[in-house]
């Protein structure tokens, strides 16, 4: 079974960003540029999928700039078969990139895809679920353990009250959440494998999909501050505090 | 123009309708003066007499089906579809009900989706939080239906009754032709008599300074119980198996914004900070005076948790 990934360059998480002055976005400038960590699971489970003889090729794939070689490659390094980069430095929106990746998809012949549930940049947490109703398959969103058998995927989910598990029959979508997996580290032996692994450029037009963005930011700007409080010395004058400054006990 | 109509996706499982819905309805409202409410669901007519009564909605509609019991996303979405194109906005919570289906509408009408809406500036202008809450964004659609899932922190919800809308009830055949891919397994709920997360105007939620499952529930557990308090956590707590996935507070956990939130040993990530610091009243105690959770918090106190907490208690009970 052929399966594809999609993994996005993003600010890394450790970052904090600053907006810009002109308001027009946010400053990545000079920042450090990672794979979107819940993209990193979905690698990972990939991975794991294919080391446990279920999955016979991983396809990953990053929609993006030039530089998302660098993502493909990390891919690559934690255990992807070929890479392919649909380069662009058009604002890419979540149904674009939904677009680009059925083309793939259909393409490829891929029985699955798994996503990060959510890029941690714009936080739209939208692209597997626009992919899978694009390709008119099931979903499988926010997956904390997936389990292949005879054509079809259980997953177990995350929702507000706990976990629920569903079964889909394959080509199916998935998109991981923080506790599907822990990715491993990648090792210096297997980045360099992965530097003479392919890796595929193509552009949008050529898959023939419009990446024509839908919504147009106006502005970026900061969030309002919290002003910073107080401390207190001890248990006592908190609880003074609570009762009769804030009033909220 | 074409007429402003506003459809909202009644969060719910088929016993109650969800808080929830009332923030939405909220976001709708300011949209535009007419606003619906689907009810998709299985033996939900509980739900639709509640949702009939929420103030402000003109009409319930309601749609009974086995298919819709588990508000998988294939039937439901079928069922907003058959019904999509009536609306100029389609509205549902940012719940993990309102993420996993309203994409899904989105793509099928061909449409952008506005994710985690805070304000309404326009019929087709929005803010909403980006990199985390670090930066809000300004943004426009134009597309001809606008789908939207509704940060429930960012409006004050509208009353649950005063409502006169009627409910009228429409057949599930959308959703019962979708659903041979996929089918419901099995749930496992965490069970609590507390008040929801996402509802609750207290919060204490416990960090890895606990150190333990059992110590979360042998110190933060008594301090909500004498505070009638959600109990919440941060994503290390969680990772380290102290506390249930559903307790997460954070940027891809639960966003809240309770009157009191208290952290207790949470050292406070940017990611965990996303998803509290639109709290009214934020109380951190922490060993560790350098934590970032005290630049947000209103009240600090720096001590060792697993004295000043229980004190803490006490002097509430």
């Amino acid at each position: 079974m052929k399966i594809l990934v999609a993994v996005k360059r993003v600010v890394d998480y450790n970052v904090k960003v600053r907006v810009k002055s002109d308001n027009s976005g946010v400053d990545i400038a000079n920042v450090k540029m990672s794979m979107n960590p819940f993209d990193e699971i979905a690698v990972e489970e990939a991975v794991r999928l294919k080391e446990a003889g279920i999955v016979t090729e991983i396809i990953v794939v990053s929609a993006g700039p030039t530089q998302c070689q660098e993502t493909l490659r990390t891919a690559l390094a934690i255990g992807a078969d070929r890479a392919i980069l649909v380069e662009s430095d058009a604002d890419l929106q979540p149904l674009a990139v939904a677009k680009i990746l059925k083309a793939l998809t259909d393409k490829e012949q891929a029985q699955m895809v798994i996503l990060g549930k959510q890029a941690i940049d714009d936080d739209s947490n939208q692209t597997g679920q626009m992919l899978a109703a694009l390709l008119d398959i099931p979903q499988a969103t926010f997956a904390s353990k997936v389990v292949i058998a005879e054509g079809k995927a259980t997953v177990t989910r995350e929702v507000d009250g706990g976990l629920e598990t569903i079964a889909l029959t394959l080509p199916a979508v998935i998109t991981t959440d923080l506790r599907l997996n822990e990715p491993r580290y990648v090792t210096l032996p297997n980045i360099m494998k992965a530097k003479k692994k392919t890796l595929e450029s193509v552009k949008p037009e050529e898959l023939g999909v419009d990446i024509a963005p839908r919504l147009k930011t106006l502005k970026v700007e900061e969030p309002p501050k919290r002003t910073a409080g107080v401390m207190v010395a001890d248990v006592a004058a908190l609880v003074e505090k609570l009762k009769n400054e804030a009033k909220v006990i | 123009m074409a007429a402003l109509i506003s459809l909202v996706i009644a969060e719910h499982d088929n016993q109650s309708l969800k808080a929830t819905t009332l923030n939405a309805v909220a976001a709708a409202l300011q949209i535009s003066s007419e606003v619906d409410i689907l009810v998709a669901g299985n033996g939900a007519d509980g739900v639709a007499q509640a949702a009939g009564q929420i103030a402000g909605v003109r009409k319930v509609i309601q749609v009974d089906s086995p298919a819709l019991a588990d508000q998988l996303a294939e039937p439901l979405a079928a069922q907003i579809l058959s019904i999509a194109k009536n609306y100029s906005h389609i509205l549902a919570p940012a719940t993990a009900n309102g993420k996993n289906v309203l994409p899904r509408v989105a793509a099928k009408l061909d449409v952008a989706q506005l994710s985690d809406i805070t304000r309404v500036v326009s019929p087709d202008t929005f803010e909403r939080p980006i990199y985390a809450g670090n930066a809000i964004a300004t943004v426009q659609s134009a597309d001809s239906i606008k789908v939207i899932t509704v940060r429930t922190t960012g409006f004050d919800p509208v009353a649950a009754t005063g409502g006169l809308a009627t409910i009228e009830k429409q057949s599930g055949d959308a959703a019962a032709s979708n659903t041979s891919s996929s089918s419901f397994v099995g749930r496992e709920l965490t069970k609590s008599d507390r008040p929801e997360l996402t509802a609750a105007k207290i919060i204490v939620s416990g960090g890895r300074g606990l150190g333990s499952g059992e110590k979360y529930q042998e110190v933060v557990v008594p301090l909500a119980d004498a505070l009638g308090a959600a109990l919440g956590a941060s994503r290390a707590a969680v990772d380290a198996g102290y506390v249930p996935n559903d307790y997460q507070v954070g940027q891809t956990g639960k966003i809240v914004a309770p009157q009191l939130y208290v952290a207790v040993g949470i050292s406070g990530a940017i990611q965990h900070l996303a998803g509290m610091k639109d709290s009214k009243v934020i109380v951190a105690i922490n060993k560790d005076p350098e934590a970032p959770i005290f630049s947000v918090a209103d009240y600090g106190l720096v001590a060792d948790l697993f004295t000043a907490v229980p004190e803490l208690t006490k002097a509430l009970s």
